[in-house]
């Protein structure tokens, strides 16, 4: 490497110094808040951008100890464990017959999936509201459970259709030729070889559905109802004290479980994200 | 495509049996096989397979929207039989300040975040498309506020705008660039804005330099060699290379983005609740308000029907440019 090129590549990362510290500041300091003791917290005269005090654990326990938060993310866990699988499977059967079945009106089937993949939950949740009462699922998790896969099954339609289309026609058309019928030639060879794009779908639909607010805080209200996102924005404020630790803590264990699945699969979110999920 | 496959292999009569009796003696055969039989044809398996998908999406998002459609044009109160209104709903609207003021504020507020990010997003795909050292660690990083929880890492930034503690002010200040105590962020009116965009920024800059940095990547090397050779300097390259080579991309990104800023809930909500005396409320915080806290549904309804001309207009947008991609 010449001494220009090595400068050239300093400078880049010079360059970059800014977005880094714009995209990870938030989380140092979210971290850092929920380890400080409150003394700490709130002494104006302290440095916010270090713990100089000692550090302490005491907003995590009191979080797990004293508020339902293992219970809003046992309840975020089912719901979005059992929306991922269904909209997984929905998903995965229609976007195989909309990449690859000839059938009446497959081309609009496919427009309007794509179309309804658009569409954004803040636009259909009061009317949703209406029907999840009808359903009798008025403040029940379960509710998410049957409104979740709305905004998943298109997306993993979507997702999914371009990965099939990726596999050759040849393949499949092979194992028909020996024999298979289209249901064998489907789950023994199309979807083996699509694994990356199930992972990959997977993975997106445990994301948007861990993550969704809009539905979770409008079709569930009671303590041992909600989700993480809307027991950690809404039950750890208690009148107009803000408990600003435990906050933290909560908004730093809510995203564990993501992050856990992000530093693992890294390259599928980051395909994912050029194959088309956009949400 | 059965027929034709049993045709073309007349030979192998063992393997293909099932499928070629089946056509001429249907009704005789078992159950069993008669339903491997039509799982095998196109036109059954293929409404078969998009069916689950169908009832879902006409049950939970085809009649949701026709009941919005209902709702804007009738007195839907939560807890009471509705009658129909007309359009007095959206001329409700009009004459109400908080209304007019969330129609300016989504429109800034879109128009400000998207081309910020568009910006920043091509400023960062074109860092990251440079020779790094720790490409993969740095691609995490940047890519991490896009999926964190939303209405979470939101918390953060609420806490770092807080009027009392901000760790914003306290930089500021320290480097000199803030007069003590710097502004009150979320309790002026265009400081929350400011906040409220900022956030967005921060949360959607990953999709667009991810996504913008696939489309240098596949920018042929061999355009830029051309234009070198022609003395054609890096600005010039960018501009007569790069940006009509990400066109495409570009629109894509932009187009999407704009449908999921203009309805954005989540970052409004937790930072502001839509105030100071709503100048940050969007389409969907008032909606909600309105629909759900103040219980008037048809008027909630009638706000969050606003979000459908730009869904329109995007979904049209995306479906030409589609098809002129033969995509």
């Amino acid at each position: 490497m010449t001494r220009r090129q090595r400068g050239g590549k300093i400078l880049s990362h010079v360059l970059l110094l800014p977005f880094l510290v714009f995209a990870l500041f938030p989380f140092y300091h979210m971290a850092l808040t929920s380890l400080k003791t409150d003394r700490e917290i709130y002494d104006r005269h302290a440095v916010p951008l270090l713990i100089k005090q000692g550090p302490t654990l005491e907003h995590y326990t009191k979080l797990v100890t004293e508020t339902a938060f293992l219970t809003w993310t046992g309840n975020s866990l089912l719901v979005t464990v059992l929306a991922t699988f269904v909209s997984l499977v929905l998903g995965t059967i229609a976007a195989y017959a909309l990449a690859r079945l000839k059938f009446f009106a497959v081309g609009s089937f496919g427009t309007g999936i794509f179309v309804t993949y658009l569409v954004p939950t803040s636009l259909l949740f009061l009317p949703l509201a209406q029907v999840v009462n009808w359903l009798g699922l008025a403040d029940s998790k379960w509710a998410l459970v049957v409104t979740y896969p709305t905004f998943l099954v298109p997306f993993c339609t979507w997702l999914l259709m371009g990965y099939f289309r990726t596999v050759p026609k040849e393949v499949e058309e092979c194992a028909m030729v020996d024999g298979a019928t289209r249901i064998q030639a489907l789950t023994r060879i199309v979807l083996p070889i699509a694994i990356p794009g199930l992972v990959c779908a997977a993975l997106f639909a445990f994301t948007l559905s861990w993550n969704e607010f809009i539905y979770a805080l409008t079709f569930t209200s009671s303590s041992d109802q909600i989700t993480a996102s809307v027991g950690v924005t809404g039950e750890l404020i208690r009148g107009d004290i803000y408990f600003w630790g435990q906050l933290m803590a909560g908004a730093v264990l809510g995203s564990v479980p993501i992050v856990i699945l992000y530093v693992f699969f890294l390259d599928y979110y980051v395909s994912g994200l050029t194959a088309g999920a956009v949400k | 495509m059965g027929r034709g496959r049993d045709e073309a292999h007349p030979g192998e009569l063992t393997s293909v049996a099932v499928g070629s009796v089946g056509i001429a003696v249907a009704a005789r055969q078992p159950l069993r096989v008669r339903v491997r039989e039509l799982l095998d044809r196109e036109w059954f398996l293929g409404p078969l397979f998009i069916t689950p998908a169908l009832i879902l999406l006409v049950l939970l998002v085809a009649y949701p929207f026709g009941m919005a459609l209902y709702f804007s044009v009738s007195n839907a109160f939560i807890g009471r039989p509705s009658h129909l209104v007309g359009f007095r709903n959206f001329i409700n609207l009009w004459q109400s300040d908080a209304f007019r003021q969330t129609f300016q504020n989504a429109f800034v507020f879109t128009g400000t975040a998207v081309a910020f990010k568009l910006v920043l997003g091509i400023s960062l795909a074109l860092l990251l498309n440079q020779q790094l050292w720790f490409k993969r660690l740095i691609r995490g990083a940047v890519l991490l506020p896009w999926v964190i929880p939303t209405a979470l890492s939101t918390l953060g930034w609420w806490w770092m705008f807080n009027s009392l503690y901000s760790v914003v002010n306290w930089t500021g200040i320290a480097l000199g660039i803030m007069d003590p105590p710097g502004p009150n962020w979320l309790g002026q009116k265009y400081y929350a804005m400011t906040a409220v965009v900022a956030v967005n920024v921060w949360r959607g800059l990953p999709f667009f330099a991810i996504t913008i940095l696939a489309g240098l990547v596949s920018i042929p090397r061999e355009l830029y060699e051309a234009a070198e050779t022609d003395g054609a300097g890096p600005w010039s390259r960018f501009w007569w290379v790069t940006l009509p080579m990400l066109r495409p991309v570009l629109t894509i990104v932009v187009l999407f983005s704009t449908i999921f800023t203009f309805s954005d809930f989540n970052i409004v909500y937790v930072l502001t609740h839509g105030g100071p005396i709503n100048s940050t409320h969007l389409f969907a915080t008032l909606s909600r308000q309105i629909g759900l806290e103040s219980g008037r549904i048809g008027e909630g309804a009638a706000i969050s029907l606003y979000l459908f001309p730009v869904l329109a207009f995007v979904v049209y947008a995306q479906l030409r440019f589609v098809r002129k991609q033969n995509y």
